[in-house]
């Protein structure tokens, strides 16, 4: 679990946590049941508060990310949590926001960025299958 | 670790405390109160008196004006029970340089009853310093470290840190920040630490205070304090010869239509444009970095 803490704007460092783990759940590269670091270990490893870990924890399984298992540590909660979907729209959405913005500056319409969209695609699953 | 509000007596309480060198007040009606268990950041710029509140913590200045309690004494009346609790690096690291590592060890053992020597050799060899070698040609980056076996290997309640970091290299700050977090972890150990790199603050501490000209000008847990500032961009009908004025506004910074201000709760100030002709474009969170320098440059001004 490869997490990046970063000074250099206003979100609260446990947010950023809580925010990275729900990329990488939503993106798959945590996958359900996997083991996320102990508190203490995250800690040392990002040079962050221990408590500041426990809270984005205490987020995390507050919110059906993970799941603590008495004793042995907190995992991934399986898949089909109710926020995924919405979590990773909500992850594209904004990347959707900064994809038109630049579309618009460049004087590009929203139906010629659909055709890109799709043009693209097809470029992916060949590239994919080759 | 401790997620609970401390509910124990504060390790650190000090009340109104005033300290002027010559004309020069270096402290200016300071309060402040650490509960136990957490990691304190003190921020400010060289000269706004953190080590200056520091010593007064060590006992080592006694306060004009104003009192310090530490563990609920206080600490120029009572050097012996404070100080045996407290464990100190300084900025300087002023360590007897014609001494061995291993003599500087023996040394200080020898001040302090409750000295660890199992966990003074774990972080001496952790550290790579060699018994052998003489104090005063340790690196920089090795002094910085043996300061910190020092104050680390009787395992006191309360650590304090001046400039843990100043002036060393990133491989060496992180041993120093790393030495930090594990120390946290151990059940009720309190570090009062000082710093002038916010980044290193942000990382580590649950509270923070802010010191600017002998002044605390911000003082709270750290979470509360980077979510209550908002940064707000502000956009006016009609260009504005100078800075309007803003209640509840840290600062303000533009030209022309548009200006942007740090405050501290954003309806306040959203309101206040509002009936000066100016809308909110945009708002977020500030860094700390740009907290910091808004409350600094807010007193230069006004």
């Amino acid at each position: 679990m490869h997490l990046r803490i970063s000074s250099n704007d206003g979100v609260p460092i446990y947010q950023q946590i809580v925010n990275q783990v729900k990329y990488l759940v939503a993106c798959g590269r945590l996958a359900p049941g996997e083991e996320v670091p102990p508190i203490r270990v995250l800690a040392e490893r990002l040079l962050v508060n221990p408590n500041t870990v426990a809270r984005a924890y205490l987020e995390l399984e507050r919110e059906g990310i993970v799941l603590k298992r008495h004793g042995s540590g907190t995992y991934i909660s399986d898949a089909g949590s109710p926020l995924a979907r919405k979590e990773r729209l909500k992850i594209l959405a904004e990347r959707a926001d900064a994809l038109l913005t630049e579309a618009h500056h460049l004087d590009i319409g929203l139906d010629d960025l659909i055709d890109l969209l799709k043009q693209r695609q097809k470029h992916l699953n060949q590239a994919k299958h080759e | 670790m401790n997620n609970s509000v401390p509910t124990s007596d504060p390790v650190i309480e000090i009340r109104g405390v005033t300290r002027r060198f010559g004309s020069k007040r270096a402290l200016d009606d300071v309060t402040l109160c650490l509960p136990r268990g957490i990691v304190f950041g003190l921020v400010g710029e060289n000269g706004a008196g953190k080590t200056t509140l520091i010593k007064h913590v060590l006992g080592l200045l006694r306060p004009q004006s104003g009192s310090v309690r530490v563990f609920g004494l206080d600490p120029v009346a009572n050097p012996k029970p404070v100080l045996g609790k407290i464990g100190y690096l300084s900025e300087n690291r002023d360590l007897p340089g014609w001494m061995r590592v291993d003599e500087l060890l023996r040394y200080t053992q020898s001040f302090y009853p409750s000295w660890d020597p199992a966990y003074a050799e774990e972080l001496r060899s952790e550290f790579s310093l060699e018994p052998a070698a003489r104090v005063k040609e340790l690196s920089r980056g090795e002094t910085a470290r043996a300061g910190l076996l020092l104050a680390l290997a009787h395992r006191p309640a309360l650590l304090v840190l001046d400039e843990p970091s100043s002036g060393l290299d990133p491989v060496v700050r992180r041993d120093i920040l790393e030495a930090i977090i594990r120390t946290v972890a151990d059940e009720g150990r309190t570090i009062l630490f000082s710093s002038h790199l916010l980044e290193e603050v942000e990382r580590v501490s649950d509270q923070l205070a802010m010191m600017h000209n002998g002044k605390l000008v911000l003082c709270g847990p750290l979470d509360d304090i980077k979510r209550s500032h908002r940064r707000l961009l502000l956009r006016f009908d009609a260009p504005l010869p100078r800075p309007p004025r803003l209640d509840g506004a840290i600062s303000i910074t533009g030209a022309g239509q548009e200006w942007s201000v740090i405050c501290n709760g954003a309806g306040d100030v959203a309101a206040a444009a509002a009936r000066l002709g100016g809308t909110v474009v945009s708002e977020h969170a500030p860094s700390l970095d740009e907290i910091f320098v808004a409350h600094a440059a807010k007193k230069g001004v006004l």
